[in-house]
């Protein structure tokens, strides 16, 4: 870890970039709005009345605080696997239910804030991409609630893999584009929202669904995300009277898991990893969407950042079981938080967390989606080297019900 | 110091009429063909010549030139075999003026340094990079037009009199002004609003203006060089070069003819236009 710096929580500096990541990579058409946007963000952020909005639309509207979740079968399954090697340890595992959020997931912490603030800008056409949905059906739920136009971008292979969720979004009155450009995922669908909003540059907000993009997209979303870990603090704080020894959350773009961790970043004794999506395995080439332990730092969709790519810079197609997961790139702060060494980056394969899946399925009642059934993967790995006394946070940030056609699928119909 | 870009335009500018700046992509649909249409171009009435960089993720081009890139990836189109194609090309041609346009990910993955020293080697005289904006200029602006190759910048309806001069700043060879708000072969432009954005533009700097977004044929060319210094046309060219293909996307014997006989007509529209005093 770089010891020489003094706090891992002041970036982005005044030009969007973490270290070498982030930054304003964007057509000129975009680039006015793009400062627009970063005034209107400030502006907002030194606006009480933004913050005591989103406050009271957090407890009333989503449900919030999300609770704690100690995950006593969880915890003795690990236990118990530690036990048969021999070992006596085995960590106290926490669920940090963001799946209990109204639409499922993380992802309406972040779309509030931004649908808020294009409120605030007089934009009424909202457009946004979506991978696996959550995303997608956060910002229709919202649109929905303020009358707002909703476009949502898709990749056409998302569409049929992740059905439930388009028609939820057509429920509450988005329109959904399926993306035939590509690889027809979640790459293509924000290429398609970039070209609308190039396209619609007077009338449109382009609310982003990870802490990825051009600047100040990483940092807004990731404020936004920044209420999982505030609540994770005072809530083990209430439960444990300490802090966790340990966090871990999932990681396509990473929105979940950098709103987990920034909160604890310059608490040097909580121990942080991320888990990206390794598909069939990070030796299958083109076989997963881990962009940390499988990509080089390239410029893509606004920022830089580790990406799948060639030699020849051209960016590659990625899989992952999880379409949440599945994107070539990764948010900028999570490239830096990498490069300096302060969070360590883990992947699972799609085997492992379909494993997990079911395990969390049965032992604790809870469907999780299979993006977070990634980082329980490792969980279930870590906490067995862990000590009893060690407490571990995982963010289970969306709900399986999306997913439950596709894993019967792969299981072999059940 | 004057380069191949400000002496082409300034011999147009002595014909008294603007100059045709052609687009098509390098390696669409295969090496040889491309290359066979980047060498016919001149002799067509091209003027300048902005060859595209393939890239996988054109966010700001539309179904045709997205199409152009995959054509050209498969093809066998990189960074090295466009540079290559230029380097074949300025064998026959010392004159005309090649500008490479494209995204910034290949250029920054092939190394900025030894990218300005093989592009400058292979004979291209400007850059066009739709994802660098004058807010990263450090990245690939500064050291190019340190290396003398010019970086020519994107101007658009959204880029008013205030934000013009930063845009201008480390502009150099010509200014192309995108006349409408979107992707490349998206619309038509308003014609009359072209000509204002031109005179607004040019209050701000002494470079050329040249104009592209919405130009199909010789009537479309003949009405923007009629305001500007320069008409671009790529979608058209695509176009054209596509219609040729045969079923499995591969040139056939008419393609080169196709491109070539497309730049003929439009070249006569933007010579018959009489620039506005």
């Amino acid at each position: 870890m770089d010891d020489n710096l003094n706090s891992f929580r002041t970036g982005p500096d005044e030009t969007g970039h973490f270290g070498i990541f982030g930054g304003r990579f964007v057509a000129e058409t975009l680039m006015p709005l793009i400062l627009e946007l970063e005034q209107a963000y400030e502006a907002a952020k030194a606006d009480p009345s933004f913050k005591a909005e989103l406050a009271h639309l957090a407890t009333h509207y989503v449900g919030r605080p999300s609770p704690l979740y100690y995950a006593e079968r969880m915890t003795e399954h690990s236990r118990a696997l530690a036990r048969a090697q021999g070992l006596s340890g085995g960590a106290k595992i926490y669920f940090k239910r963001d799946e209990l959020n109204h639409t499922g997931a993380h992802k309406i912490n972040n779309v509030l804030g931004q649908i808020q603030l294009a409120l605030r800008m007089g934009k009424k056409r909202i457009i946004a991409e979506t991978g696996a949905g959550q995303h997608g059906v956060a910002t229709a739920t919202a649109c929905a609630k303020y009358g707002l136009e909703c476009i949502v971008y898709m990749g056409a292979v998302d569409v049929e893999r992740q059905k439930p969720n388009v028609f939820r979004m057509k429920m509450l009155g988005a329109t959904v584009v399926p993306v035939q450009s590509g690889a027809r995922t979640l790459k293509d669908a924000m290429n398609e929202a970039l070209r609308d909003w190039v396209t619609n540059v007077d009338t449109t907000f382009y609310c982003i669904g990870t802490a990825a993009g051009p600047h100040p997209y990483p940092a807004m979303v990731r404020d936004f995300q920044c209420i999982i870990g505030d609540e994770v603090r005072t809530q083990m704080q209430a439960a444990e009277g300490r802090l966790p020894d340990s966090l871990i959350a999932c990681i396509g773009g990473g929105s979940n898991a950098i709103g987990l961790f920034h909160p604890f970043l310059d608490d040097k004794n909580v121990e942080i990893y991320g888990v990206e999506a390794a598909g069939h395995g990070l030796d299958v080439p083109d076989g997963h969407c881990a962009s940390l332990a499988g990509g080089k730092p390239g410029v893509l969709h606004g920022n830089r950042t580790y990406l799948l790519q060639n030699e020849d810079g051209q960016i590659l197609e990625g899989h992952s079981i999880s379409a949440g997961l599945d994107y070539p790139g990764i948010g900028p702060e999570h490239a830096w938080l990498r490069d300096t060494g302060r969070v360590t980056y883990l992947s699972a394969t799609d085997k492992e967390a379909l494993e997990a899946f079911q395990l969390c399925c049965k032992l604790e009642g809870i469907i999780p989606a299979l993006e977070p059934s990634h980082a329980l993967a490792k969980v279930v790995e870590l906490a067995q080297q862990k000590p009893q006394d060690h407490l571990m946070v995982m963010n289970l940030c969306g709900r399986g019900d999306k997913d439950i056609f596709n894993v019967a699928e792969h299981l072999g119909g059940m | 110091m004057t380069t191949r870009i400000d002496r082409r335009f300034a011999k147009c500018a002595a014909e008294g009429r603007a100059a045709l700046v052609t687009f098509v992509m390098c390696g669409d649909p295969d090496l040889d063909t491309s290359l066979a249409i980047i060498k016919a171009l001149p002799g067509a009435g091209a003027d300048v010549l902005e060859i595209g960089m393939p890239f996988t993720d054109p966010m700001a081009d539309g179904p045709s030139i997205q199409a152009a890139g995959l054509r050209a990836l498969k093809g066998g189109g990189s960074m090295r075999n466009t540079l290559r194609v230029v380097s074949d090309f300025r064998k026959g041609d010392a004159d005309t003026p090649i500008v490479l346009m494209g995204y910034y990910n290949p250029i920054y993955v092939y190394g900025v340094d030894r990218f300005l020293v093989d592009a400058k080697a292979a004979g291209v005289d400007g850059l066009i990079i739709v994802d660098l904006p004058p807010e990263e200029d450090a990245e690939l602006c500064v050291p190019a037009l340190k290396a003398g190759v010019n970086f020519i910048r994107l101007a658009t309806p959204t880029t008013d009199d205030k934000r013009l001069p930063a845009v201008l700043r480390n502009t150099s060879g010509f200014v192309y002004y995108v006349s409408i708000n979107g992707i490349t072969g998206a619309a038509i432009p308003d014609y009359s609003k072209v000509a204002s954005a031109v005179s607004r533009i040019k209050k701000h700097t002494s470079l050329p203006v040249a104009v592209g977004f919405g130009v199909k044929n010789a009537l479309s060319a003949s009405e923007i060089a009629a305001h500007a210094d320069g008409v671009v046309v790529g979608t058209a060219l695509i176009d054209a070069l596509k219609n040729s293909l045969d079923e499995n996307n591969c040139a056939t014997s008419g393609t080169v003819e196709a491109v070539a006989s497309l730049v003929r007509e439009i070249a006569s529209g933007v010579k018959s236009a009489r620039r506005a005093a």
